[in-house]
């Protein structure tokens, strides 16, 4: 199953973005599989395990993410991850602003 | 190599490790470590990140369980951070492969990430930064353990970085460990100014953002004669500064050796050297530089920054802690407000007067008190009682009228009259004095001289109005010179004036702390002059290099001279005669 990494584009839907709350989701998904898990835009690729790194991509709504999946779980890792990417944020969104309170 | 502009406020240059103060509180210990302990670096680092994470967890049931899962999230987050794998890996590369110590690692790193997140466009997620500052904070808490320097009691001597000093910030602060300021904020009057002039060590403030370029343990440079601040500098910037500050020692030291001297011509001339002064603390400094008083006392700080006006009680607390520095007998000159009506609340209930089109030439300074008789009245009833305790005088700002001048004493006698009344004690001769700042009362200074005990000439109003060109405006501000003849003769005649009726003159603009006006001003007649304080030696050498003779064949070498480039070069060039050292 190791075989060549699992490519898939995703938008990012949500109208704040792939912000602090679905990016750490997203971190902290991804590191439960044993595969590797890379995302880029634009060129820029970072380590989709890293909440750090995925900062550093700054998605807003309407970018453009390539994800990238090599390992032995890489086909449910990548369903997974795209499958949270595209799920609408839950209803009571916590506003960024009452996070920092 | 990065350099950072911004004002100086305080001079001299200071160079060592930074301690950034918005988020380490304490210093970080070294830099660099030799290769054989980079494994044990390593693996301090990693017990640190997992103490740091089970303790951000905790936190985070502890927050989830009182206030709602909600907010225990931004701690998961953090959990999150702390176990990133990335930043692992970043951090004990630069162990590995700078041999960095692993604090000085941590910092480097997260300051980087800070950095990129403040790039993003759009800023959404620049509040993030905090985060990360929190986390960097975290890990290094854990990391130094018990080897934690509390800012009370650092063990080396570091420079101090920070968006802005609160009082609480400076008050934790060893003044024996801190050589120098440099803050993100802040004006001349900032808070971060004061206290370095206090301490009489360098400050730079106003530098806009810089503290995601530095990590705490940097080496930066505080340059307060430039206003600039230097991070990381290469070899040759370095030995550059470390010349510059040998000598800047030296030349401190030796004019330290002034400070007992008189301010006296060589053959014999007494100069009464005053200080400015902005706030009650900076009469400590002033004394300490060789100040025999207080020449200038603004006052305006006792209005800024809040929604009602001082009390009485307010401004007589200030004025006495200088005359308890000061001392009965030196005197102390307290000028009323001086502040344009766009600065304050003049109805001092929220209130704000209307915009105007030209406020420099508006309702400001005494124009404003004698549209606020309440408000003026309680500054005078409070210079008059501090009178009561030693040598007060009180000086009128921004008089441009014999008129203004008599409302001015007019309610100055009502104040006496009701402290009378009331049984309060207070010096019956109170000196008045007014300022000359208006080319119109420079004009009419015969008819103002016949009504005040002392004049003060402030240059740098005077300048502006009377070359009606503001030195901030950079288009424009090379009009604006203190050598320019016109100022010159404006100055000349107050002099004269002032002879005629036999009242003192004082200069206390920027140009009275300039030693290239020095030999002109004592030429002209000046023989008092009002200075910042750490201006003073700097005087002071010059006047006692000089005779009086010499300096009036100066002034009126000067006086003949056609523009203020030729007063200038021809100024420099005497100076430097006598005084090398003054322009190398």
């Amino acid at each position: 199953m190791n075989g060549a990494p699992l490519l898939q584009k995703v938008v990012i839907t949500n109208p704040q973005g792939f912000h602090m709350r679905p990016m750490a989701a997203f971190a902290q998904l991804a590191s439960r599989f044993k595969s590797s898990v890379k995302v880029s835009r634009e060129g820029q690729s970072v380590n989709g395990k890293s909440i750090l790194d995925l900062m550093l991509l700054a998605a807003t709504q309407g970018t453009e993410l390539t994800l990238e999946v090599a390992g032995p779980d890489a086909q449910d890792a990548l369903d997974a991850l795209v499958k949270l990417l595209k799920s609408p944020p839950p209803e009571e969104e916590v506003s960024e602003a009452s996070l920092e309170d | 190599m990065e350099i950072k502009r911004g004002i100086a406020v305080s001079p001299g240059v200071a160079i060592g490790p930074a301690l950034v103060l918005d988020s380490e509180w304490f210093r970080i210990p070294q830099r660099v470590i030799p290769p054989s302990q980079i494994d044990h670096e390593c693996q301090r680092l990693r017990q640190a990140l997992a103490q740091a994470a089970a303790e951000t967890r905790a936190n985070q049931e502890a927050v989830s369980a009182k206030l709602g899962p909600q907010y225990g999230a931004i701690f998961a987050a953090h959990a999150l951070m702390l176990t990133d794998p990335t930043l692992v890996q970043e951090i004990e590369a630069l162990v590995r492969t700078n041999h960095f110590a692993v604090e000085y690692a941590v910092s480097r790193v997260i300051r980087r990430y800070a950095k990129a997140l403040e790039s993003i466009e759009g800023g959404y997620l620049a509040d993030r930064v905090a985060d990360l500052f929190d986390i960097e904070k975290r890990i290094l808490r854990h990391l130094l353990g018990q080897r934690r320097e509390q800012l009370r009691d650092l063990r080396e001597p570091v420079i101090v970085l920070a968006h802005d000093l609160t009082p609480s910030e400076t008050a934790a602060l060893d003044p024996q460990r801190v050589h120098a300021f440099a803050t993100e904020a802040g004006g001349r009057a900032s808070h971060t100014a004061i206290v370095a002039g206090v301490l009489n060590i360098p400050a730079v403030v106003g530098l806009g953002p810089f503290i995601t370029d530095v990590s705490g343990g940097d080496r930066v440079i505080v340059d307060g004669h430039h206003g600039l601040l230097i991070i990381d500098p290469d070899e040759e910037t370095l030995h550059r500064y470390e010349q510059v500050q040998a000598s800047f020692r030296s030349q401190a030291s030796q004019l330290a050796e002034l400070r007992s001297l008189p301010a006296q011509t060589r053959d014999g001339v007494r100069v009464l050297l005053l200080g400015n002064i902005e706030f009650p603390q900076e009469s400590g400094p002033c004394l300490e530089h060789g100040a025999e008083g207080v020449g200038l006392y603004r006052t305006e700080f006792l209005y800024l920054g809040r929604q009602t006006h001082p009390t009485e009680a307010e401004h007589l607390e200030a004025y006495l802690t200088v005359l308890r520095t000061m001392g009965p007998q030196r005197p102390v000159v307290i000028r009323t407000l001086d502040l344009g009506a766009d600065k304050f609340l003049p109805g001092g209930s929220g209130r704000r007067a209307a915009p105007e089109h030209n406020p420099f030439l508006g309702l400001r300074s005494v124009r404003l008190c004698l549209q606020n008789l309440t408000l003026f009245k309680t500054q005078m009833r409070a210079i008059l009682r501090a009178s009561a305790f030693g040598d007060v005088r009180i000086m009128f700002p921004m008089i441009s009228t014999l008129l203004e001048l008599r409302q001015c004493k007019m309610i100055l006698a009502e104040v006496k009259e009701d402290l009378e009344e009331e049984g309060l004690a207070f010096n019956p001769r109170l000196p008045v004095g007014t300022m000359i700042e208006v080319p119109s009362a420079a004009i009419l200074a015969e008819q103002l001289a016949r009504e005040v005990d002392f004049f003060s000439i402030g240059t740098n109003d005077l300048i502006q109005y009377t070359l009606a060109a503001d030195r901030n405006n950079e288009t424009v501000s090379t009009l604006y010179s203190p050598g320019d003849p016109a100022v010159l003769r404006l100055i000349e005649h107050v002099v004269r004036a002032a002879a005629q009726h036999n009242i003192a003159v004082n200069v206390c603009g920027e140009m009275s702390g300039d030693p290239l006006y020095t030999m002109l001003l004592l030429g002209m007649g000046i023989r008092q002059l009002s200075v910042t304080p750490h201006s003073i030696p700097a005087i002071k050498r010059v006047i006692r290099s000089v005779t009086v003779e010499e300096s009036v064949a100066v002034a009126q070498e000067a006086m003949r001279l056609e523009t203020a480039r030729d007063v200038n070069n021809y100024l420099r060039e005497r100076t430097r005669r006598i005084l090398p050292e003054v322009f190398s």
